[in-house]
């Protein structure tokens, strides 16, 4: 029963958690009731059997607790004793089934509401959403966990004090708040696909997560920006098995086996970019799911058609213009006219002062070195790369690429 | 003639009281509305909360934006206030969104707090994380 629950409380608690937040209207009452309904709960379900609602028992408990919680404070609070009392007459009406199912994404638009700073959306985000810890999310933010912690605070303090409400915004209001839910909604896939530092490198509980969120903003709000969204997170989850080999080693796009891509995924992520690309008002990340697209149906990288990805970049970079952008154009560009067309593109690039760490930068300067047999730079380029590198996947692949170039200078090849 | 009081002090002060210095305040403000109330000089007035719990709202080209924080433009001078009551602070800034000079400036949101005997709350936000874990 112990392992149960605890499989139980990893896959359930923030879903369990997010209600709980709607129904106390605040994050440290809710948190303090959820362990304490799981705490009730292991006492009572080896003897009773396991309720055949165990979500509906924990919000119910974790509620009835955190009336019992706030009566104890009471005591001495006016303001307290009548929020329990509040809660205690709501508490009296049952929960309808649906409500609870949407009560993340009430929480996301919550945590994402633009009356917080984007840091602190952001940090919320990763921390109650996503249940990352703090020092994860300071990793992410490369700031010091008690940077992050007094970030988190400040914002759970601002929700409740300026009363943020937990819903999810209609009409007019619905779309302005959109931008920032997708952004957010698409660092958390990313957060599942590539932890920021250690050793695993695909959280697929996270992307999972992100998918079904997204799919259910879908639902709600049949915008083609979400489908795009929801397209993109499909088109690259579906290479989940092929971009890590059985050691936990990275493989690159180039070099993954394509017939270990989910073809369910991909015919899904197509399907949704089919019906929005015929529709106005699809942006970044439509765009850049076309691009993962064109990936989907190569049979190989160097038979990829990389003049239609240039052209994706092109439209990309003109809409959504950034740095990394242009660096997957320039390597799209080494792809169709050779590496040194592609190094200069690069070479422009790498002139930017905000991109000097940038770790993707190096390593791609290296590898088009390396294909121009200027051996001694292409090892420059992936020591800098390897300086910067976070996680531990892609540290061991850029080290054997470079060990592979120690080889050649070594010994130079016979072509 | 009416006049209205604007009250201003450096939050900073407030948050390095003790709860007994701060309560102090807020019952030495209690009997000030008090006093002013029963001479009849006192027509309305509300404590708000610190600046942390500020949004501002903008319209610019027809859209309404709210962000974090109090305006900080120096360049605008207070015009006005309006007492609103609304659900939450999502009702408050549609509420404030029909506010005219609205296109022109900015309007600060800041919700207004009860004064107390004791216990006042705002500014006291606590600084332990009680939900910052580092187990996983």
């Amino acid at each position: 029963m112990k392992a149960w629950l605890d499989r139980y409380y990893q896959e359930e608690s923030r879903r369990i958690l997010a209600t709980l937040i709607r129904l106390l209207g605040d994050f440290d009452l809710a948190e303090e009731a959820l362990h304490e309904a799981f705490a009730a709960a292991l006492v009572q379900w080896p003897r009773d059997g396991i309720p055949d609602n165990p979500r509906a028992w924990l919000v119910s408990a974790g509620r009835f607790r955190a009336i019992d919680q706030l009566r104890r404070r009471g005591r001495h609070h006016a303001a307290m004793e009548q929020l329990a009392h509040q809660l205690e007459s709501e508490a009296d009406t049952p929960e309808p089934p649906e409500e609870i199912a949407d009560d993340r994404l009430r929480l996301i638009f919550t945590c994402c509401h633009p009356a917080l700073s984007s840091e602190a959306q952001l940090a919320l985000t990763l921390r109650e959403i996503c249940d990352l810890t703090t020092e994860e999310v300071a990793r992410a933010f490369l700031a010091k966990p008690t940077t992050i912690a007094q970030r988190i605070v400040r914002a759970k303090a601002k929700i409740r004090d300026a009363g943020i409400p937990y819903e999810v915004p209609e009409g007019k209001a619905l779309a302005e708040r959109l931008p920032v839910v997708l952004h957010t909604l698409y660092l958390i896939f990313n957060e599942g696909y590539t932890a920021f530092s250690g050793a695993a490198l695909v959280r697929g509980a996270l992307a999972v997560e992100a998918i079904r969120l997204t799919r259910l903003l879908w639902q709600l709000l049949p915008e083609p920006e979400v489908a795009g969204l929801l397209a993109l997170m499909l088109l690259h989850h579906a290479r989940r098995d092929a971009r890590v080999d059985a050691s936990g080693e990275l493989v690159p796009l180039e070099q993954q086996d394509r017939q270990r891509w989910h073809r369910d995924d991909i015919a899904q992520g197509r399907a949704l970019l089919a019906e929005v690309m015929t529709r106005p008002g699809y942006g970044a990340y439509t765009l850049q799911a076309a691009i993962a697209a064109v990936h989907s149906e190569a049979p190989s990288y160097a038979a990829t058609d990389w003049k239609q990805i240039i052209g994706l970049y092109t439209v990309l970079q003109g809409i959504a213009p950034s740095p990394v952008v242009a660096l997957n154009r320039a390597v799209a560009v080494a792809m169709r006219d050779g590496p040194a067309a592609g190094l200069a593109g690069l070479d422009r690039i790498a002139a930017e002062p905000a991109l000097a760490d940038y770790q993707p930068l190096h390593a791609a300067r290296a590898d088009l070195l390396a294909r121009l047999d200027r051996v001694e730079e292409a090892a420059e380029a992936y020591r800098r790369a390897l300086t910067l590198c976070q996680l531990e996947p892609e540290r061991r692949f850029l080290e054997k690429r470079l060990t592979e170039l120690r080889c050649r200078s070594v010994a130079p090849s016979g072509d | 003639m009416n006049y209205l009081a604007l009250v201003y002090y450096n939050e900073d002060l407030i948050r390095s009281m003790s709860q007994q210095e701060w309560d102090a305040l807020n019952r030495e403000c209690m009997a000030c509305g008090e006093g002013l109330r029963e001479s009849g000089h006192m027509l309305d007035g509300h404590a708000l909360q610190l600046t942390d719990t500020a949004t501002t709202v903008r319209l610019r080209d027809g859209k309404l934006t709210a962000t974090d924080g109090p305006f900080a433009e120096t360049k605008e001078q207070l015009a006005g206030f309006y007492l609103l009551t609304a659900r939450d602070l999502n009702e408050a800034i549609q509420l404030a969104g029909k506010i005219p000079p609205l296109r022109l400036g900015s309007v600060e949101i800041r919700p207004v707090r009860e004064l107390a005997t004791e216990g006042n709350l705002a500014g006291k936000t606590p600084l332990i994380d009680h939900t910052a874990r580092s187990d996983g």
